[in-house]
């Protein structure tokens, strides 16, 4: 099985995000990068088809030479092949990733495209859907159970109160959400091998941007929170809240 | 993220980065949610020796040859950090397996007993304990009475040990034991007639950690089993090690204690505010923060000296008793700033509180280690 996943660098969920002198980035100073959560689960069930079916892992990420920490860490996972769409900078959006990831895809040709259902960073949502488009591939989205039996593919999805299976076949894009696995850790040993093993580098190819981004800023600090009360109307309040908003109960 | 004032994540490789992020993920779904009931109950998580194995948490260090991991210095003591931001016992554990035995085993042993122990000490199938300290030679380990009579076949060796981490549980012993009056190691395999290893009970410290005695009763060790090293030096070569893996681990558990601290200081609210906004709180939470960050400035360095063959036992001395001495003060100022909530096992606190007491007196106590720099920069030994 020809498995490629697509993954992305983003800021560590617990860092304390900045933003940047011209307002339009973050401060990238004392933030760690890590492999999108989403996409270690995609890897993570890259990992497990290969086991089950034989065939090769190929980790691909889109962007600056930095972003090949998040490659090793795929490596130290397991995957057998980790490429680099080089670009020359940051400054790229969506668009421009699903162009790029497309056309790396169709050199590749792979039965199935692993992704995380957003990055965690700029949480565009996008990839999986344009992917799907450009590569004129049946794309999934928001998975959390996946079964291949040859090539039918048995995809369950989370949806408003419930679930929902979809039917399709390979190859296509799956997109992974929390509870499709418990994505392992990098073993010791794994890390120090996937230290010299090699990362392929191609040139991204230039696409004209679709979106610009105008400005950044960090939330108001103003108080989300709700305030309530023990008396009778408050709890009936409390309990409405926690069912129709938090929807935990 | 953990505390790291001085970005010195940016001096740190991507693989020992990596080590640390994954092992720290690890402690944290691994370790943390059951490491409270057994403190409690006073046993150590066996389930874990599996599973720490798989991580490749045993033979840090070890050549790659004997299934070690074949990582340098730095990189074990991130593992270390990681583990005693867990438990004391947890990293005890791993420093007592990698650098307390598989390091003498890989230095010192034959061929033949490389590949006997090494790669079942590795994978997990092998614990291993180290037996140097006497009930009356603690300080002093040269004083030892433990001792080995050169036999036809091997040796015939007597005595006994104390304070042996991982004792009762063990499938090998590095033994130290006065040969014609000079010390030199043996291993000895869990069977041999004449050993035995009780447990020692009613600890207030390092409760997730067996801790026992080891009785050597005319036991017959053969030939092969013993180390090729004699003086001191041999033991003394293999706590360096150890010790190098405690000063980062003592660093994990003032991490622990420090993050506590910060959260709780920002979410208990006393007199209207958070307790974080009074100038008491914010004193202490910036000696743990000043503290702990010249603490990693200074294991960070005595690794790369290690790693560039630098290192000396002095170095490894003042990071042994820097590091645990203000993860101990981390911990009793962690302990104020909870207040009562302090005392519960709902935080980390009394916790690590109670396990950096062993920490503080083992390997070297903190004492010993002043001793150690003192005689370093008078040339005045004050305990021979």
């Amino acid at each position: 099985m020809n498995i490629l996943v697509c993954i992305s660098r983003v800021p560590d969920t617990a860092s304390r995000i900045i933003v940047a002198s011209g307002g339009k980035t973050i401060d990238n100073t004392g933030i760690k990068f890590v492999v999108n959560p989403y996409d270690e689960i995609a890897i993570e069930e890259g990992l497990r088809l290969r086991e089950k079916n034989g065939g090769t892992v190929t980790c691909v990420v889109l962007g600056t030479e930095v972003s090949k920490d998040i490659l090793r860490t795929a490596l130290a996972m397991g995957v057998d092949k980790a490429v680099i769409i080089k670009t020359a900078d940051d400054n790229y959006d969506s668009y421009f990733t699903a162009e790029n990831l497309a056309n790396y895809a169709k050199t590749l040709n792979p039965d199935i495209i692993l992704l995380g259902k957003q990055s965690v960073d700029y949480d565009s949502l996008q990839m999986p859907s344009t992917l799907g488009e450009l590569l004129n591939m049946p794309s999934v989205s928001v998975v959390t159970k996946l079964t291949i039996e040859g090539t039918n593919v048995t995809a369950e999805r989370e949806v408003e109160g419930g679930k929902e299976v979809i039917s399709s076949t390979l190859p296509c894009i799956i997109s992974a959400q929390k509870g499709l696995n418990d994505p392992r850790y990098p073993k010791l040993p794994d890390i120090m091998k996937a230290k010299s093993k090699p990362i392929e580098e191609v040139a991204a190819i230039e696409v004209a941007a679709r979106v610009e981004i105008v400005g950044l800023e960090m939330p108001s600090k103003k108080r989300i929170g709700k305030l309530v009360t023990d008396s009778e109307v408050d709890i009936a309040e409390i309990v409405k809240l926690l069912h129709e908003e938090a929807k935990v109960i | 993220m953990s505390l790291d004032f001085f970005h010195l994540d940016d001096l740190y490789t991507e693989e020992e980065k990596l080590i640390r992020e994954s092992v720290r993920d690890f402690v944290n779904n691994e370790i943390l949610p059951i490491i409270e009931s057994h403190y409690h109950a006073g046993t150590f998580p066996m389930d874990l020796v599996p599973k720490m194995a798989e991580m490749g948490l045993f033979g840090i260090k070890t050549s790659t040859e004997f299934g070690g991991s074949g990582a340098n210095y730095t990189s074990y003591g991130l593992a270390m950090q990681e583990l005693e931001r867990g438990d004391s016992a947890v990293r005890s554990f791993a420093s007592v397996q990698n650098s307390l035995v598989m390091f003498p085993i890989e230095a010192y042993a034959s061929e033949e007993m490389k590949k006997k122990f090494l790669p079942k000490l590795a994978d997990g199938t092998f614990i291993g304990c180290f037996g140097l300290t006497e009930p009356d030679f603690g300080s002093n380990p040269g004083g030892m009475i433990t001792n080995a009579v050169k036999t036809d076949s091997g040796y015939l060796l007597n005595g006994a040990k104390m304070w042996i981490t991982n004792g009762t549980l063990a499938d090998v012993a590095v033994v130290w034991a006065k040969l014609d009056g000079k010390i030199t190691g043996f291993l000895v395999e869990k069977g041999t007639k004449g050993f035995s290893a009780p447990e020692m009970k009613g600890k207030h410290s390092l409760r997730a950690s067996v801790t026992s005695e080891l009785i050597f009763e005319d036991c017959e060790i053969p030939e092969e089993n013993r180390l090729n090293i004699n003086g001191l030096k041999g033991p003394l070569s293999c706590l360096s090690q150890a010790r190098f893996g405690i000063a980062y681990g003592a660093l994990g558990a003032a991490m622990a204690v420090y993050d506590s601290s910060v959260d709780y200081s920002k979410s208990r609210i006393q007199f209207g505010k958070p307790i974080a906004s009074f100038q008491l709180v914010q004193e202490k939470l910036v000696w743990m923060m000043s503290e702990i960050s010249k603490g990693q400035l200074a294991a960070y360095h005595v690794g790369r000296l290690f790693e560039n063959g630098k290192a000396r036992p002095q170095h490894i001395s003042f990071i042994k008793r820097n590091n645990v001495d203000i993860a101990i003060q981390s911990a009793r100022l962690a302990r104020d700033i909870h207040g009562a909530n302090g005392i519960l096992d709902e935080y980390p606190i009394m916790r690590h509180a109670a396990n950096l007491e062993s920490v503080r007196t083992y390997e070297g106590t903190h004492d010993i280690h002043t001793l150690i720099l003192g005689e370093d920069i008078t040339g005045i030994a004050a305990f021979s």
